[in-house]
């Protein structure tokens, strides 16, 4: 199984889901030269926000630590703690602040 | 490499279409300003000039006198460093703004440099304001409102004895402690027929008189000041007073009020009040819509002048609200203060006056401690205010029941603790409404909406202004009924390190479907737990035989960032790598390596507080390659990152140092040895120092060791830190073998029994018994546990290896060392570097192209 995240209308392929430690990220260089962190939950579940850290600039999301709250999975950021929903974005801790959120699927390895 | 950092021209025109705020004034409120900007995302967006007159930044006025007592000017700073350049903000110090002219919407300042604005913000305080008397421009002649006034002041007073402050309100009597405390003999003239005549009544006053009188000070009341007296050269020799007497005094101080520094507005047109203050709206703009007025030289909308900080504050962040077109108002504030004036409480609230048609007193007075407390009530008992002198404690309760009926008759309000009926007032019985934290103006319905006080602080900001609220804040908290370590567990962290250790339980995953709240069971759990989980199940591996190692499987998942890199994450996503230098000791080949690895990598190095050094600015690429070469010469991790032992500090000891009664460099060199590695519920810190001089600071570590003629002293429950602790002895005059076996049995019992990230020093004041409680525990066996202690210990040191070693041997471990998962080698080009002292530092321009504060 590979894991994919969708870009301007096409699926890119971002790694192996073996290569994704479930309640942990990991960092994707996309084309436009954005990045995105991704992770997989317990379940095995993908999810894909912006790697950008909006309280301080750094690209450091998908090294948080996952969680959940009521039932939503979110990232911590591992550099002052915000929270952010990993599904829709928002920010658990200033409901100003958002994070860009992309699709992502995993897909059997084509060959 | 290069990221898309625009070049030095498109920046300038980016900026230069941005508009332009500028600040005249760096005070208090002038920097709360700036930062509420930043706080709203506004300095990415504006392009901000500060105009100072000051030659240096903002610094804590409030905290001014603490300048005497061994603040320095750097201590008093409230500039972060780097806050200017990090927001693209440009200071000019010691510049002041000469004219405005608001047709073309430009400020002029004394250097004659021209700054053009979209919004001009005044905070230019005020002025103290001197009486017109003869002599009052006298070599000798003081005010009391800067550090370059407190530094003139310090050096006058070295060649001279005796001082007079003119003016007995609150500043005064600040300066008047101040004189007294640079050794000079000290009195009071106030024109008022008591002290502090606007916060305190007459009772009061009289109850401040004795005891400062008491600590040596003169006091005259009732009284003005004529003239000052000069000698044949010119300088203060006295004063004369209004009642006709002369009194001798080589400096003068004047504080006898304040007035706001209006001027600049009034040059250029502004509306001003009659009785001085630039006047503004409720918005906290001037009468030029373009201009704003904020702290001490704004007239609020209720006709007042606020002459505290916390009005300003609040001002400060309404004007930068405004700017974003977001709906805040300051209309006016509450005037109630509590202060310590040379040691003594003093609180004031409400109509302390009793001013109120018809109110009444109940009032307590006891002159042998120097302690007065009036309430003054309305005919129907509805408490309006008070004054609080010698005793402030109810302060923080009285305050919010202001404007009701207190639950208890007002005798009780006011007679001690322990005298007559006992009292059952507490802040369970203020009303919903009432304003606990006057700062920030938070009511009771509020903060009990939170559960704990640092949620309190972080969602209402209530407690984080002079703080004096905190106190009912913590009563009014539920009393942690559920004492669970989060919303995933109801165990305390000590239940779980006991279920973990005695049902063999070595994942996270089983814990939490086993043992977590019903709610919980199979999810992901949180930020919380997942690391408190892996520090216990790490430390308690090798006793259960369970994978030491925290970067394999499951546990991987669970430990901070830090861990999971085996370094430290720095501000722009770069990392830190500290080497093991157990006790501070290096050879000069291995001090060679690392300036070599630090150069061959482009490192920033600093030698840290913990006598070792750090290297910074690391890609997560970058770390096992670093890390081959510091192995290959011998070094270790220093687990900089960890919840674990870091560092075991040493003073030079009996080897070299002529006072030196044991070799303090090899026990803590033994020490650190022995320890390293071992995961606890915070970081652990020792020292050893040579004899009773302490050069390596022991008594402030979580353990720490000094030698004696015949061993060692053992020092437990030191912290440095943000709440400094001083260490308590353990037990004394120790041989190697049992101070050794003391620590061991220590560092169990506190990894066995702390809570989630509490260091030493807080357990031992929250563990039952205390001092005397451990010692019984760990030196007298009592729980007969020292045994099982022990051996745990010895597990551990049996199976202690070094995680960077073991990482490099593994080519799996390796892989999440990449920047990107799907382009592995490639750098991450937001982390960027610029020159700074021969060095590099972060580029932080690069991680604000963007601008904070997310996409919404
Ligand atoms: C590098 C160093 C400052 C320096 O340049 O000298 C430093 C740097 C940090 N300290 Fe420290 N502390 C350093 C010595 C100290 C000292 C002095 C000492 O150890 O003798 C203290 C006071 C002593 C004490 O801890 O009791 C100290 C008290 C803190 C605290 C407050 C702890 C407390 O109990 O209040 C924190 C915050 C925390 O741990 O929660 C902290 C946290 C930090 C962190 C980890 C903040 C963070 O999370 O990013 C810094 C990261 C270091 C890095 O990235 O490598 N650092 N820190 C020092 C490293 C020593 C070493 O060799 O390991
Ligand atoms: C000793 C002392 C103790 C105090 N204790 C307390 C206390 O316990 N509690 C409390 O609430 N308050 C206290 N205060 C008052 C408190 O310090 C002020 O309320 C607060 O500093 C006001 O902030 P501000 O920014 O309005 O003014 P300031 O802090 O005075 O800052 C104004 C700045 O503007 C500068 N400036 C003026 N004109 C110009 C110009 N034309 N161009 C450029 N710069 C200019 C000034 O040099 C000054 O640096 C105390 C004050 C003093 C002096
Ligand atoms: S603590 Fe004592 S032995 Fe150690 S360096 Fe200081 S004076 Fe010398
Ligand atoms: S009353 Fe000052 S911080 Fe709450």
């Amino acid at each position: 199984m590979t894991v994919e995240l969708q870009v301007d209308e096409g699926w890119l392929t971002v790694c192996e889901l073996s290569a994704l430690i479930p309640g942990r990220g990991v960092a994707a260089l996309l084309p436009d030269g954005s990045q995105a962190a991704v992770f997989v939950d317990r379940a095995g579940r993908p999810y894909a926000i912006g790697n950008r850290d909006p309280f301080t600039g750094a690209q450091v999301l998908s090294r948080g630590l996952i969680g959940s709250a009521a039932g939503r999975l979110f990232v911590a950021s591992p550099l002052l703690k915000q929270r952010f929903d990993l599904e829709s974005g928002h920010c658990l801790d200033d409901e100003e602040v958002a994070v860009r959120t992309y699709p992502v699927r995993t897909a059997a390895t084509s060959v | 490499m290069a990221a898309a950092t625009p070049t030095p021209a498109q920046a300038a025109a980016q900026a230069a279409a941005q508009p332009a705020i500028v600040l005249i004034g760096h005070g208090m409120v002038g920097q709360r300003y700036l930062e509420a900007l930043a706080e709203v995302g506004a300095t990415a967006t504006h392009r901000i000039t500060v105009l100072c007159e000051e030659p240096r930044p903002a610094y804590d006025r409030v905290r001014l006198t603490s300048y005497f007592s061994g603040s320095t000017p750097e201590d008093l700073s409230m500039t972060p460093a780097g806050f200017m350049a990090e927001h693209g903000i440009s200071l000019h110090l010691d510049d002041p703004a000469e004219t405005i002219d608001r047709d073309a919407r430009t400020v002029t300042s004394r250097s004659g440099q021209v700054f053009p604005y979209d919004v001009l913000v005044l905070a230019t305080g005020s002025y103290p304001f001197v009486p017109p008397v003869p002599g009052k421009d006298a070599p000798g002649c003081f005010v009391y409102r800067t550090i370059e006034d407190l530094l003139a002041i310090e050096e006058y007073a070295k060649t001279r004895t005796t001082g007079a402050v003119v003016g007995g309100g609150l500043l005064g009597l600040e300066a008047a402690g101040a004189l007294k405390g640079l050794g000079l003999t000290t009195r009071v003239v106030e024109f008022a027929p008591r002290l502090m005549p606007v916060q305190v009544d007459e009772g009061g006053g009289a109850a401040l008189l004795r005891t400062i009188e008491n600590m040596g000070l003169t006091v005259h009341t009732g009284v003005g000041t004529q003239e000052v007296l000069t000698g044949e050269d010119g300088a203060v020799s006295g004063m004369k007073l209004s009642d006709g007497s002369t009194v001798d005094t080589d400096l003068v101080v004047f504080s006898a009020g304040v007035r706001p520094r209006d001027q600049l507005a009034r040059d250029s047109g502004l509306t001003v009040g009659e009785r001085g203050g630039i006047a503004v709206d409720a918005h906290c703009r001037t009468s030029d819509p373009h201009v704003y007025a904020i702290g001490e030289c704004a007239l609020a909308t209720d006709g007042r002048v606020y002459g505290l900080v916390a009005p300003g504050y609040e001002m400060a962040e309404t004007a930068a609200a405004d700017l974003l077109g977001r709906e805040k108002e300051f209309t006016g504030a509450d005037l109630s203060t509590k202060l310590k004036l040379l040691g003594v409480d003093v609180a004031s609230f409400g109509d302390a006056h009793g001013a109120t048609a018809g109110s009444l007193d109940v009032v307590y007075s006891d002159s042998r401690s120097g302690v007065y407390k009036k309430v003054v009530v309305s005919a129907e008992g509805v408490l309006l205010g008070g004054v609080l002198v010698g005793d402030a404690d109810s302060y923080g309760l009285l305050r919010p029941l202001t404007g009701s009926v207190p639950p208890v008759t007002p005798e009780q309000l006011v007679l001690p603790a322990g005298a007559g009926a006992p009292v059952a007032l507490g802040p369970s019985s203020l009303p919903d409404s009432a304003v606990i934290c006057s700062c920030h103006n938070v009511t009771k319905k509020t903060i009990t909406a939170h559960t704990t006080v640092p949620e309190v602080k972080k969602c209402t900001k209530a407690g984080t202004g002079c703080g004096s609220c905190l106190k009912v804040i913590g009563q009014l908290m539920p009393p942690a009924a559920d004492k669970g370590l989060c919303d995933c567990f109801a165990f305390t962290r000590a239940e779980l390190y006991e279920i973990v250790r005695t049902l063999r339980v070595t994942s996270y995953e089983r814990l939490l479907d086993s043992h977590g709240r019903e709610e919980a069971r199979g999810s992901e759990g949180c930020e919380v737990c997942k690391p408190t989980v892996g520090s216990i199940i790490a430390s308690l591996a090798p006793t259960l035989g369970a994978s030491g190692y925290v970067l394999d499987g499951e546990q991987a998942a669970l430990q901070d960032t830090n861990d999971h890199f085996l370094a430290n994450m720095q501000r722009n996503g770069s990392y830190s790598v500290v080497p093991r230098i157990p006790g501070g000791e290096i050879t000069p080949d291995k001090l060679i390596v690392i300036g070599e690895v630090a150069r061959d990598f482009g490192l920033y190095t600093k030698i840290t507080g913990g006598q070792r050094i750090d290297l910074f600015g690391a890609a997560i690429d970058e770390l096992p390659r670093i890390w081959a070469r510091l192995v290959d010469a011998g070094f270790e991790s220093g687990h900089a990152y960890g919840k674990a032992l870091r560092t075991v500090k040493s003073c030079v000891g009996q080897t070299w140092c002529r006072y030196g009664v044991q070799d303090s460099v090899r026990m803590a060199i033994d020490l650190e040895l022995r320890y390293r590695g071992l995961r606890a519920p915070h970081k652990l810190k020792s020292a050893v120092s040579g004899c009773a001089r302490e050069c390596a600071e022991a008594q402030s570590k979580d353990f720490g060791i000094i030698a004696t003629a015949s061993g060692w002293n053992l020092y437990v429950g030191g912290n440095g830190g943000a709440t400094p602790r001083h260490a308590d002895l353990l037990a004394q005059d120790l041989s190697d073998a049992e101070l050794v076996r003391l620590i061991d049995r220590f560092l169990m019992f506190y990894i066995r029994t702390a809570d989630r990230l509490e260091r030493t020093s807080t357990w031992l004041d929250r563990l039952e018994g205390g001092l005397e409680h451990l010692r019984d525990v760990v030196v007298h066996d009592s729980l007969g546990l020292c045994a099982e202690l022990e051996s745990m210990m010895a597990d551990h040191v049996a199976h202690y290896r070094d995680e960077w070693a073991e990482t490099l041997e593994d080519p799996e471990r390796l892989r999440r060392f990449v920047s990107f998962v799907n382009a592995p080698g490639a750098p991450d080009p937001s982390v960027q570097f610029v020159p700074e002292r021969g060095q590099i530092k972060p580029d932080l321009t690069v991680l604000t192209l963007e601008p904070l504060g997310g996409t919404r």
